[in-house]
């Protein structure tokens, strides 16, 4: 076992535990730091022996890390420990006002721990049935936690989650059992026909028609908690009523995990068929959620719901993104994963503090953050400025490679996706800006609102649209490849 | 003489688990729909067992086990609980066109042999021809899950597509790796357990548990 990936999973394993204890103590927000800053120390040395010595395979071949993974790794142990910084104030403040008992507040830390535990476990297993059950695992760790107000809404939209997601998952697991199935005529039973390695070392041989049918199970299964439409129903209402820190880690991470477990799968499934039969389902079903996401946006009077629908069109563009395949748009894909989540975690970090100043949600009634707090008014204009794609953000960049590369590969599809980036645009530019500059009578937070957040991650998604220093040029490059 | 009846009997018990997945659809009582959850467990325990002994496949015995205890006993058991404290033990469901719902569940049984077919063909287990209704029945366990409003029996409908794609897997491949199988258990176990809990949160909020109440996030 690498020295690494055993402590970036005993770190929170450890966290989780230690919060379940200690969760409802006073500094129990910075112990939940602590287990984060420890996860991403981990991180950052298995990012640096993969950048090293290449792709690394563990504890019996048990976990595998490449280049495709290793920066999702990277970017998952980064949000928690930035959201986990947001999350100190933000939870202070909620306690505070009663809306959160002491044991809410440990269950609320110890299963933020659980949570990135499972989303870790997801990303560097190399089994695909564990992938599995540590994608359910990740949907049972938030469920509570969305429900954490207990208020009708709260209620309504965990339970929505639970049935919606686990009733998802379950076509998920019907496809993984299909492709043990396909993998077990070639590989033999056992554990070895469920590693992604094997499978993708033989998948020119695995059967045809049965790799189509568990594709089209894992897609609604894990597009499911993607949030691909017309599947996504759970989503909005989940991100709007749970607590912000986590609807942060919900929008910036999970939807990406859940569309990395998708790629792997793709992968195979491209290998096994001649046609193009993963790519066509993704790019179809990656449209639609960028159309019916931007036609919607316009409708919210929730912020957070806004939000949530804008990670929907988002997620669609990048699966669209995926679909297409090639170099370049898969590059693009995993450039526009990367800069959203930082983008639309640091949107919600704002939103969070602006709702707690004003104490609702509703949009209409936000006015004037810009005065009250001159930081959190600019940290939500820029932070949305970032998502709608201006220049010079990364995500101007991101967006720019997928919509140049689909007038060259799929031109139909071109002014479909225009139109609606340019709805959304009008749709929730005229709904920030007076939020920001208005006139207001809001007062101030009893504890001062996490900034760096916000700023680091709009600086990265700054940079990251101006300079592109060239290793992780190369790196992105390396892991299109392995996307195909 | 059981090796060659083996089996049909296998094929016999796949029947029943049918059946029971159709009494599950038409049954109105809280209480005898846990019932047949129990018994459509037992079912499971007993064909995972028979195959485990017709094959020589010694891990199924693990997976006959742990079926044995997850979901004819411990699930059960923990349902009923429920129940009792929820004090719904004697309620009785409201079901629209039980017979419309049967007819759709018919045409869903008619797809999954279709859609199972090319599957089955390619299998090269004594147990092919279970994969069909093992599909079969977690379509019914789906459709079940949407024509319920109220709690109790929604999460039931969840446990029975489980144990519908535990029978694919046996079905098909005899079983998935153990490791898996006590993965898949264990999240079913917690998420029955964390149902449990929103069972209570959903009545303390509504004093009901028909998640009709539940319909109050819309777009508008």
């Amino acid at each position: 076992m690498a020295p690494e990936i055993a402590l970036l999973l005993a770190s929170p394993l450890a966290g989780g535990l230690a919060l379940a204890l200690f969760g409802h103590r006073d500094r129990a927000a910075e112990l939940n730091i602590a287990f984060s800053l420890l996860t991403f120390v981990a991180a950052a040395a298995l990012v640096a022996r993969v950048g090293a010595e290449g792709p690394l395979l563990a504890a019996r071949a048990q976990f595998f890390v490449d280049s495709l993974n290793v920066f999702l790794v990277a970017l998952t142990a980064f949000v928690s420990l930035t959201t986990a910084l947001f999350s100190a104030p933000y939870m202070r403040v909620e306690r505070d006002k009663g809306r959160v008992s002491p044991g809410g507040l440990r269950l609320y830390h110890s299963m933020y721990q659980l949570f990135s535990l499972a989303m870790l476990v997801v990303l560097t297993t190399n089994n695909l049935g564990v992938m599995w059950v540590a994608m359910e695992a990740a949907t049972l760790t938030t469920v509570l936690l969305v429900a954490l107000y207990r208020t009708h809404e709260s209620l309504e939209a965990a339970w929505k989650y639970f049935i919606l997601c686990g009733v998802g998952i379950a076509q998920a697991l019907l496809g993984t059992i299909l492709v043990y199935f396909a993998a077990e005529k070639i590989l033999g039973a056992g554990v070895g026909s469920l590693l992604w390695t094997q499978l993708d070392a033989v998948k020119g041989q695995l059967e045809p028609t049965v790799m189509s049918i568990a594709f089209v199970f894992l897609l609604v299964g894990y597009g499911t908690k993607v949030g691909l439409v017309p599947l996504h129903n759970w989503l909005p209402d989940a991100h709007a009523e749970g607590p912000t820190p986590i609807s942060a880690v919900l929008s910036g991470l999970l939807l990406n995990v859940a569309l990395y477990a998708l790629i792997r799968f793709k992968v195979i499934t491209d290998g096994a068929l001649e046609r193009p039969f993963a790519s066509a389902l993704l790019m179809g079903f990656g449209l639609v959620s960028v159309v019916v996401a931007a036609f919607f946006l316009s409708r919210q009077r929730d912020v957070k719901r806004m939000f949530a629908y804008s990670s929907i069109e988002h997620m669609g563009l990048i699966t669209f993104a995926f679909g297409m395949g090639g170099p370049v748009a898969s590059f693009a894909g995993l450039l526009h994963m990367t800069v959203h989540s930082l983008t639309k975690s640091a949107i919600f970090f704002a939103v969070g503090h602006a709702a707690q100043q004003t104490g609702t949600q509703v949009m209409a009634e936000i006015r004037g953050l810009i005065r009250v707090n001159p930081t959190v008014g600019w940290g939500l204009m820029l932070g949305t400025a970032a998502i709608l794609g201006m220049p010079p953000f990364g995500v101007f960049a991101s967006e720019f490679l997928i919509l140049t590369t689909a007038i060259a590969l799929q031109p139909w599809a071109t002014p479909i996706l225009l139109v609606s980036l340019g709805i959304a645009f009008a749709a929730i530019f005229g709904k920030v800006q007076p939020m920001v500059f208005g006139d207001t009578s809001a007062g101030r937070l009893p504890h001062p609102p996490a900034l760096v957040p916000v700023f680091t991650h709009l600086a990265l998604v700054l940079s990251l649209g101006l300079y592109m220093p060239p290793y992780l040029a190369d790196w992105y490059r390396q892991a299109a490849r392995l996307i195909g | 003489m059981l090796q060659h009846y083996g089996p049909q009997l296998v094929n016999l018990l796949a029947a029943v688990l049918l059946l029971l997945s159709f009494a599950m659809l038409a049954q109105r009582r809280i209480l005898s729909l846990i019932n047949l959850y129990a018994a459509q467990g037992c079912v499971l325990f007993l064909s995972t067992a028979l195959v485990a002994w017709l094959t020589g496949q010694n891990h199924l015995y693990g997976s006959a086990a742990l079926t044995l205890a997850l979901k004819v006993i411990a699930l059960p058991w923990i349902l009923h609980r429920l129940i009792r404290r929820l004090n719904v033990k004697w309620d009785v469901e409201t079901l629209i066109n039980i017979p419309a719902t049967m007819l759709v569940g018919i045409v869903l049984v008619i797809l999954a042999f279709n859609l199972a077919l090319p599957i089955s063909q390619l299998a090269g287990t004594v147990t092919r021809s279970t994969f069909g209704i093992a599909l079969a029945s977690v379509l019914l366990s789906f459709l079940m899950m949407i024509t319920r409003s109220k709690a109790v029996p929604q999460v039931i409908g969840f446990l029975a597509m489980e144990n519908g794609l535990f029978f694919a897997a046996t079905g098909a491949v005899y079983g998935m790796p153990m490791v898996i199988e006590f993965g898949v258990a264990l999240d079913v176990l917690v998420g029955a357990l964390i149902l449990g809990i929103f069972v209570f949160r959903i009545r303390e909020r509504f004093d009901s548990v028909d998640t009709r109440h539940l319909e109050k996030l819309k777009e508008r």
